[in-house]
């Protein structure tokens, strides 16, 4: 009963996002036009909460089949098991593909439905923005009815559930993969207001999607973040990015995101790149779908990939197509007819903005090519290959090491002309905090590695900036604040992945009871191995002490944990951090009579790495903050003073 | 030409000149970095150079594993036609199995020894590397329906 519920729920949104997408976009000829425009648009906000309401009724559904095990419903029983910790229960509705789809097409719903609610922009506009909205949420419903539906029923149903896999059993998996759909999906309202804006021939859209590009950034950065954290914790590697295709990915939509952040403040506040904005919001989307296909058509090797079908690949594939081809065709027959963008002198934030931009893209084009490199040769001629880290540190790395360089300077300098002189004064105390912290890595780390100085100059360079700013325009407007700390973020990270990439120490040993090990600064004492029970797993639990001379200063527990219902074994790290410092231990496997195999690693400034993303978060969280407690529009002013 | 249409030239100029840089570096830091996936008839027919980094897919062989002294181990990779020992020194992935498929990053040392410098296995018992699948594949030893 429960099932066909869902099932129904979802038809009744197939049909809402059609009135949508056909009100909407009627809702976006003007008045005198057509008489029904107006009407058209009131059905067209109808059908988003509409359409809002039935797909979450559709998800409840589900949530509520995985919650009481129904295991009728085959998605539940591949994927379920009644012992599993309620949590998981509910994660595990998102942790298979029909699920996960079924989550993307809510966070399209919910983007829609903030669109219908928030949106500023002017009524046509917003009509045609959810008109497009509308066509997305049709062809993503179809796909699921059609290829990947959740509510399929099993007869015989079994009296148990497969259960899921241990490696997603972890609260920090529960909330990534939401995380990274409302930034993955959030893209697609910046893309329905590029086209909404191609077919009305309006200007202001950038002002209208910023607030939701801000809430997709900040989503996608957390959502990287946390799915970097736990590969760090996770994997029993030490390593906190793996150049897996499916983390670039991710990775892909962050950059043309973070460069449409920064094109769109140009377009808004002094009308420049007007085209190109538009451009880099339909790209943006676009690297959505791109990434979506990768990890859902089973074309990769990766824990995203749930199951194979040639068919749902193919259906996405001609999804991707339809929408990137419409949109660029649209953008090819319409663009032309928009006002160009404004002139800026060579000197200028736009020009640093500009250059923002082209690094960005830069390096998302290698990242690019590195990621599908490796499918292409696949079809080509069958060869089957991998692209590894080097190639990323010698293309990615360069580039973006170049871009921070950078990023210090845009905020100092006006719209249209800026004072380069001015500028770099300004800068002074920044570059003294850069070298300061170059001298000062140079004389306490060792060994010296260049890259290492280099780095840590940079990030003083980022952080100094950062401080300088706040501290000289005290009381200034919120969104110098927000620039400044999403920037200092960069600055942080940067720290953390130099620290952890150029110091890492790492020790591996089979040791016994009393057995002594040592890695970077810490003495380690193997004191045996207790058998746990878990609620759903059972733990081979490795005591390890950490020495503080003859005194035992704690004990570690890293595990084994192997899980019946599943069938499998994983590891279960365990972290000790001072913060500046990370202690990682993995346990390996039984050599037999109580002899272990040990795995060590000492991490400088392993946190840093997700604090950093914590902070430029917040950075776009201030920003968004802001945004979103100005009501009324604010009326395009003349040639603004630096913010 | 106007001042503002020369610049724009020297900017695309310039854009131009840095595209064809990244371009280039793209190009040859691909053809450095690439890792090619190999099955134990690979090697055998001697497609592999020794000292040559490359990605070695196929199954663990039953009965093959072997611990060392230390944390170093050895095993063999079958594809069900040739057998390739593989030497590691590490820790084995959680999954890792006798029997089930592996894959292994390293080189083929001068002794036709392949040394590991890591060992990736596959996420979950449901699942195996579509590298893994075609080494089988082309063995003949991939049963469609059986699947592992």
């Amino acid at each position: 009963m429960i099932g066909e519920l869902g099932q129904l729920a979802l038809c009744f949104a197939l049909a809402l996002s059609l009135v949508m997408a056909a009100a909407g976009l009627t809702g976006a000829r003007p008045n005198e036009l057509n008489n029904g425009a107006a009407t058209a648009r009131g059905i067209a906000h109808g059908a988003a909460m509409g359409m809002l309401v039935f797909v979450a009724l559709a998800f409840g559904t589900l949530t509520y089949a995985f919650v009481t095990s129904d295991f009728s419903i085959a998605v539940v029983a591949n994927n379920s098991h009644t012992l599993k910790p309620l949590i998981y229960k509910i994660t595990g509705v998102w942790g298979n593909h029909e699920g996960s789809m079924l989550l993307w097409v809510l966070v399209l719903s919910l983007y829609a439905g903030l669109v219908s609610a928030l949106g500023r922009g002017g009524e046509r506009l917003t009509s045609a923005a959810l008109g497009v909205q509308g066509l997305l949420a049709a062809a993503f419903l179809l796909f699921i009815l059609f290829t990947s539906n959740p509510f399929l029923r099993l007869d015989p149903a079994p009296f148990e559930g497969a259960g899921l896999n241990p490696l997603l059993q972890d609260p920090g998996l529960a909330i990534h993969p939401p995380m990274l759909y409302a930034g993955y999906v959030g893209l697609s309202a910046s893309f329905s207001y590029a086209a909404a804006a191609l077919i009305v021939g309006e200007e202001g859209w950038a002002r209208a999607a910023r607030p939701f590009m801000l809430i997709a950034w900040i989503a996608l950065t957390c959502g990287i973040a946390l799915g970097s954290w736990w590969a760090y914790y996770e994997l029993g590697w030490g390593g906190f990015w793996f150049w897996d295709p499916v983390e670039n990915a991710s990775l892909m939509p962050w950059l043309v995101a973070t460069a449409l952040l920064h094109s769109a403040l140009a377009t808004e506040k002094s009308g420049a790149f007007r085209t190109w904005t538009l451009l880099l919001a339909i790209a943006g989307f676009s690297m959505s779908l791109i990434g979506t296909f990768l990890v859902r058509s089973g074309v990769l090797s990766s824990v995203h990939a749930f199951a194979t079908d040639p068919t749902r690949g193919f259906f996405i594939m001609v999804l991707i197509v339809c929408a990137i081809g419409g949109a660029l065709g649209l953008f090819a027959w319409r663009a032309p007819t928009l006002k160009g963008g404004a002139a800026f002198d060579t000197v200028s934030r736009e020009t640093m903005l500009l250059l923002n931009n082209v690094f960005l893209v830069a390096v998302c084009a290698s990242v690019f090519v590195g990621t599908l490199y490796p499918l292409a040769l696949d079809a080509y001629d069958g060869a089957k290959i991998s692209v590894g880290p080097p190639y990323y540190a010698a293309t990615f790395a360069p580039i973006f090491f170049a871009l921070l360089l950078l990023v210090p300077l845009g905020p100092r300098l006006n719209w249209r002309r800026g004072d380069l002189k001015a500028a770099l004064r300004a800068l002074i105390p920044a570059a003294a905090i850069a070298v300061i912290a170059g001298l000062a890595v140079l004389m306490i780390a060792t060994p010296r590695f260049l890259t290492g100085v280099c780095a840590f100059a940079v990030a003083g360079w980022l952080i100094g900036a950062s401080a300088v700013d706040l501290i000289r325009r005290k009381g200034a407007r919120s969104t110098a604040f927000a620039a400044a700390l999403a920037h200092a973020g960069l600055g942080v990270t940067l720290m953390g992945v130099a620290g952890t990439t150029l110091w890492r120490s790492e020790a591996l040993a089979v040791m016994g009871p009393g057995d002594i090990m040592h890695v970077g600064p810490y003495t380690l004492r193997f004191d045996g191995v207790t058998q746990e029970q878990g609620p759903n797993y059972r733990a081979s639990r490795a005591h390890i002490a950490l020495m503080d001379g003859a005194r035992v200063q704690t004990t570690m527990t890293p595990e084994q944990r192997i899980y019946p219902a599943e069938g499998q074994d994983m590891a279960d790290t365990a972290i000790r951090t001072t913060g500046l410092q990370d202690l990682y231990l993995a346990l390996g496997d039984d050599r037999g009579q109580g002899h272990w195999t040990v795995r060590a690693y000492v991490s400088p400034l392993a946190p840093f790495i997700w604090l950093g993303g914590l902070v430029m978060a917040m950075g776009g969280m201030l920003s968004l903050w802001r945004r979103l407690r100005v009501r009324a529009p604010v009326p395009a002013a003349a040639p603004q003073p630096a913010e | 030409m106007t001042p503002k249409k020369r610049r724009r030239l020297a900017f695309a100029a310039a854009l131009l000149a840095a595209g064809g840089v990244l371009a280039a570096a793209i190009i040859y830091e691909l053809g450095q970095n690439t890792e090619y996936f190999r099955s134990p008839s690979d090697i055998a027919v001697g497609r592999v150079q020794p000292g040559i980094a490359f990605h070695l897919g196929g199954l663990v062989e039953q009965k093959s594993l072997r611990h060392g002294s230390g944390a170093d181990v050895r095993f063999t990779v079958t594809d069900g036609k040739q057998t390739v020992p593989v030497e590691y020194n590490g820790v084995l992935p959680a999954l890792f199995r006798e029997g089930q498929g592996v894959v292994a990053l390293g080189a083929m040392n001068g002794a036709g020894t392949f040394v590991a410098s890591e060992v990736l296995a596959k996420h979950d018992e449901k699942y195996m590397p579509p590298e893994v699948v075609d080494a089988l594949k082309r063995s003949g030893r991939w049963q469609e329906s059986g699947g592992t």
